[in-house]
């Protein structure tokens, strides 16, 4: 992980950054300046639950609860932290 | 009007850059429009020697649309799944209405962004584009000195321009400049870009000039050597290693100077759908170049049928229209043959292969005017600005200078 997620840490969506729900193609997009990423149910569940407030351990709990039969989900969780921060799609608050 | 979204547009390269990401899917929409760019005026206080609008856009400043007709087109194209909006021209700042569009946008949930040169822009109405929920701003640069400045836009903008950055800036907005790269400033890459993190900027972007419109006119006199544009490149790569993540360089690569043509509006009427001052819909910026088409106008027929429907929209989508050498060509899906209006301005055939492509049977056409570029008796022509008397004279038919050997005027 090159960008070291830790349990603890806290996110925010970065600044002139807008997610949100497309209903056109059923899923969640993140849109900045000249660009926009789509993203998947998974990745989407990830973000939506990043608000300045709730640590990635906050975050893992609750999807580990929402998606109880998902194995492994905890990596994958952390991976798309590590590759949204690796793109500037979030920034760290704490 | 800048060149942000010509050929590979930055939407694209963001999302094709994903594809191999874990977690993030790249499955774009082969039916939706994402980006809708409304040129809503192309009356300009600027006169830029690059500018890609038609020459003949004077025919089109009389019969502009109306607000309730422009919220109409936005409700339209949401509804079809348009989340990018750009709003441009011309010059938009130049109607009264764009708080009113921005507000609508707003309220749809468009990501918008305002075009501009900078010119008509007050605190009065930044604020009221705060408000009214504009996502970001772009403003074009042209140089780091007065002179060049002025002397590419044919106007005296050089200082309104530092101000205008310093008013993005504070009103919180990100800083994203569009900077086109020519002749006269490809020299200056460096200072340019310093210019950029000194004004604070998160995005820029060096859009080396594409030959469409007056561009195409003043083509010998703008074009960079194929050295310049290389050293370019290198200084851009250098500055991004020292930079990071806090400022977003884009460096669009001019498709003269490679072997392989762009993959133009990444496919048209794919992703992209422009809405023109008078109401005419398209697929690329200058469509209308192109020979028996009948484009539509939102006058008379709705967004749903323009891009679904319409003759024009369905012309060119896919890869049935090809013909040699691109019907056969391996690497037919890479760019879809490239561009069609090019084809056509260069070659007098919009079904032929984009003559930037080395396989192509016209690719002698661009070697040719990569050698005019560097002829001096033809380098001292003067430039022609976009000026509303040469696009009087160009509408007429009055003046054909410099457009002779192009297939349509641009």
């Amino acid at each position: 992980m090159e960008n070291n997620i830790q349990h603890a840490d806290i996110y925010a969506l970065a600044f002139h950054h807008r997610f949100q729900w497309e209903e056109a193609q059923q899923s969640y997009v993140i849109l900045f300046p000249e660009g926009m990423v789509k993203l998947h149910g998974g990745a989407g569940e990830v973000i939506k639950r990043v608000d300045g407030k709730a640590t990635v351990a906050d975050i893992v709990a609750e999807l580990k609860l929402a998606f109880p039969d998902a194995a492994g989900i905890e990596a994958d969780i952390i991976g798309m932290f590590d590759m949204a921060v690796g793109k500037a799609w979030l920034r760290k608050v704490n | 009007m800048t060149q942000a979204s010509l050929g590979d547009s930055l939407v694209q390269k963001e999302v094709h850059a994903q594809q191999q990401n874990n977690g993030v899917a790249a499955n774009i929409t082969h039916t939706q429009p994402l980006w809708l760019l409304a040129e809503v005026t192309y009356r300009c206080p600027l006169h830029c020697a690059f500018c890609y609008n038609p020459t003949d856009y004077d025919k089109h400043t009389q019969n502009e649309l109306s607000t309730e007709q422009w919220i109409q087109a936005l409700r339209d194209a949401r509804k079809m799944g348009a989340i990018q909006l750009g709003i441009s021209g011309g010059e938009p700042l130049l109607r009264d209405d764009i708080e009113d569009i921005v507000i609508e946008a707003r309220k749809l949930g468009y990501y918008s962004n305002l075009i501009t040169s900078g010119v008509g822009l007050t605190e009065k109405r930044i604020q009221a584009f705060k408000e009214g929920g504009l996502d970001h701003i772009q403003l074009s640069m042209h140089d780091i000195t007065e002179e060049i400045n002025n002397f590419i836009t044919n106007t005296k903008t050089f200082e309104l321009k530092k101000k205008v950055a310093a008013m993005i800036k504070n009103h919180g907005y990100p800083m994203v400049l569009n900077v086109v790269i020519h002749r006269y400033n490809i020299g200056h890459i460096k200072e340019i870009l310093e210019m950029a993190e000194a004004l604070g900027a998160d995005y820029v972007e060096l859009a080396n000039t594409q030959y469409y419109g007056w561009s195409l006119v003043n083509r010998s006199q703008l074009m960079p050597l194929k050295e310049q544009i290389d050293e370019a490149e290198r200084i851009t790569n250098e500055f991004r290693q020292k930079v990071g993540n806090k400022m977003k360089i884009f460096f669009v690569v001019p498709d003269y100077f490679g072997n392989r043509p762009k993959k133009c509006m990444n496919g048209w009427g794919e992703v992209f759908m422009i809405v023109t001052a008078n109401g005419d819909v398209l697929p690329c910026h200058s469509a209308r170049v192109l020979p028996n088409m009948a484009f539509p106008n939102v006058r008379e027929h709705g967004l749903d049928y323009a891009w679904k429907e319409s003759p024009a929209f369905n012309k060119y989508r896919g890869t049935d229209w090809m013909k040699g050498p691109c019907v056969t060509c391996p690497e037919k899906m890479n760019d879809l043959g490239g561009c069609r209006c090019q084809a056509f301005l260069l070659s007098g055939d919009a079904e032929s292969a984009d003559p930037v492509c080395s396989l192509s049977p016209n690719h002698h056409l661009i070697e040719e005017a990569i050698a005019a570029s560097k002829n001096p008796q033809i380098q001292e022509q003067p430039i022609i600005f976009r000026t509303d008397k040469n696009s009087k004279k160009y509408a007429s038919g009055e003046s054909t200078e410099r457009v002779e050997s192009f297939h349509a005027l641009p």
